[in-house]
């Protein structure tokens, strides 16, 4: 145990009254990745778990992995098929150096993609990581608090929901935005009311909505062009989509999105461990997904001429877009959704109506997901107090009688 | 009926004077850090808008337009540039008699609104309203329309704002951004929630 003699001998001058006392946070930090806090409960009354933020966080960042892989993985797909399909060469630079020192262009080989993919997740999610890690410690360091896990979901979260060329300035941009502005002015972790990851997205997708929509991002190749399946479903309907492709590749993710939200299994996989570890909330989880149900049917049943998204059944709008990514892992975000448990079943529900209703109404957006949740994050204080109050006076009347 | 609910709900979500147009900020700010109170003053102004838009509408349809004084035989009359004094009255005038209305006919929600009544008549949302209604060339009935939407889509969002400030009661904002600071930052991001019905047209 040399690692826990070398943080023991160090420890002294990060102290107070030490050499580095500035420095704390990140010694803790440094400490706490490799062992589990030395810190106990001094007061007499507490419930054993073994559970702690630490813990929650660190399994929610583990569970994004299969999407994550994948996603690495269909970046190279989507672009490999389409340079062997023209015949064409990847775009010169640095990226391209890389994958042909490391692999070939061949779409049927899961190594070439991995790696095709490596290339332009890994330097994003590192900017980010290396930017949104500097204003974390930053703060930590101003505000004494310390440094916290929840910045490792963060930086994936937001790392997965770009499109794979995203330039790697507005990637350090909007993760400043989403960790300063929607986090660490409100103190941190725990204390802030919007999802950091989604307003660093929102951010970047309302002020340069060239590089981060419309139909020249989502595929790693110079020229190429070619729309999400929501585009698609947006201007063609129903028949376009199924010309465009089948309901089980977009299930698996063979399809153009941002990086890590286009496979609905692996994001289903990673979404029932925390399910069934019971760190999402299911209430939350099955709440959007009925309030998705129920909307979208009733929109099916009401029907346009001019509207072809009327027409998209339930299990497209399952699959299609950022819908499942965003209901396991950014709605299910225990901070900025609603704390009751009847609040969470109403959270949800009005996240999937939102969603849904976004995406078929409002012509500017193809997908809405994203706004949905920022939209039911702002209510979510509201409907905690309904609930609240609601209880309240249910138990007043109980004493009364 | 259908231009009807398109109109209120164009007014609630996507201009919502709050968060599209920034109005009534002071009163937006000042009274939104309990909920109670914040729902108190979003019936208010619920009420007084969808009163006062009509009755401007009223009054400038029969007497401020161009042309609109015909019926009393003056046609070439145009008292457009009264507009502005007028409405401000107008309001001013129309929550003074609510409130007597209310004090002597319906004690319970007299009390309910308490100070905000006569609070609002100086929110720029109401005046702001009944000049959008001018501008849009609404008619009668769609200004009722617009008047109880534009209320509803204020209240909502003031009443949100109060729930996120008393959230926030919690946190650990820096030295600096405490009381005003943060709440503006808060308005700012909510805002920003409120861009997912930008684009929509009904």
């Amino acid at each position: 145990m040399a690692l826990r003699q070398f943080f023991d001998r160090i420890e002294p001058h990060f102290e107070k009254g030490g050499r580095f006392e500035r420095w704390y946070p990140l010694y803790e930090a440094a400490d706490t990745i490799f062992y589990t806090p030395p810190t106990v409960t001094r007061s007499n009354a507490h419930v054993r778990d073994g559970i702690d933020l630490k813990r929650i966080m660190i399994t929610v960042w583990f569970c994004v992995f299969p999407a994550m892989f994948f996603g690495m993985w269909n970046i190279g797909y989507q672009a490999n098929t389409y340079l062997a399909e023209q015949g064409l060469a990847m775009d010169e630079g640095l990226r391209a150096a890389f994958i042909s020192a490391l692999a070939g262009n061949d779409p049927s080989s899961i190594w070439d993609n991995i790696i095709f993919g490596a290339a332009y997740f890994v330097p994003i999610y590192f900017v980010t990581f290396v930017v949104g890690g500097f204003w974390e410690v930053l703060f930590a360091m101003t505000r004494k608090h310390e440094v916290n896990e929840g910045f490792f979901v963060t930086s994936i979260l937001f790392a997965l929901i770009l499109p794979p060329t995203t330039p790697l300035w507005q990637v350090a941009l909007g993760i400043s935005f989403g960790v300063v502005i929607a986090k660490e002015i409100f103190g941190g972790t725990g204390k802030n009311f919007l999802n950091p990851a989604l307003t660093g997205r929102a951010f970047l997708y309302f002020a340069y909505p060239a590089q981060l929509s419309g139909a020249q991002v989502w595929t790693a190749v110079d020229g190429f062009s070619g729309a999400t399946s929501l585009s698609v479903a947006a201007s063609g309907g129903m028949e376009a989509l199924k010309d465009h492709l089948t309901w089980f590749d977009a299930f698996w993710g063979f399809m153009q999105g941002s990086m890590g939200e286009t496979s609905t299994a692996m994001i289903l996989i990673g979404g029932a461990v925390l399910l069934i570890m019971k760190i999402a909330s299911y209430r939350i989880v099955a709440g959007v997904l009925i309030g998705m149900i129920a909307t979208s049917l009733l929109f099916n049943a009401v029907g346009s001429e001019s509207n072809p998204m009327f027409g998209i059944p339930p299990h497209w709008h399952f699959v299609l877009g950022g819908f499942a990514f965003a209901m396991m892992f950014m709605a299910t975000d225990p901070v900025s959704a609603s704390m009751t448990n009847i609040g969470r079943w109403i959270f949800g529900i009005f996240i999937g109506v939102m969603t849904v209703l976004i995406r078929v109404v409002n012509p500017a957006f193809p997908e809405g997901v994203m706004l949905a949740i920022l939209f039911a994050n702002l209510f979510a204080p509201f409907i905690d107090h309904l609930v609240i109050q609601a209880n309240i006076k249910r138990r007043q009347a109980r004493v009364a009688v | 009926m259908e231009h009807y609910i398109s109109l209120i709900l164009q007014a609630v979500f996507v201009e919502n004077l709050a968060l599209a147009f920034f109005l009534g900020m002071c009163t937006f700010i000042a009274i939104s850090k309990k909920v109670e109170a914040a729902v108190g003053l979003g019936i208010a102004v619920i009420v007084v808008l969808s009163i006062s838009v009509p009755v401007n509408n009223l009054i400038y349809s029969y007497v401020l337009q161009d042309g609109a004084l015909s019926w009393a035989g003056l046609p070439n009359v145009n008292l457009n540039f009264l507009g502005l004094l007028t409405y401000i009255g107008v309001i001013a005038a129309l929550v003074q008699i609510l409130e007597m209305f209310l004090d002597r006919y319906v004690p319970a929600l007299y009390n309910a609104l308490g100070v905000f009544l006569p609070l609002i008549t100086v929110n720029c949302a109401i005046l702001g309203a009944s000049l959008f209604m001018v501008e849009r060339n609404y008619n009668f009935s769609e200004s009722v329309a617009y008047g109880f939407g534009a209320g509803i889509g204020w209240a909502l969002a003031i009443i949100a704002l109060a729930g996120i400030r008393e959230k926030l009661k919690y946190s650990d904002v820096p030295a600096g951004l405490r009381g005003l600071g943060i709440t503006f930052i808060t308005v700012g991001l909510m805002s920003l929630g409120f861009m997912s019905f930008s684009g929509i047209s009904l």
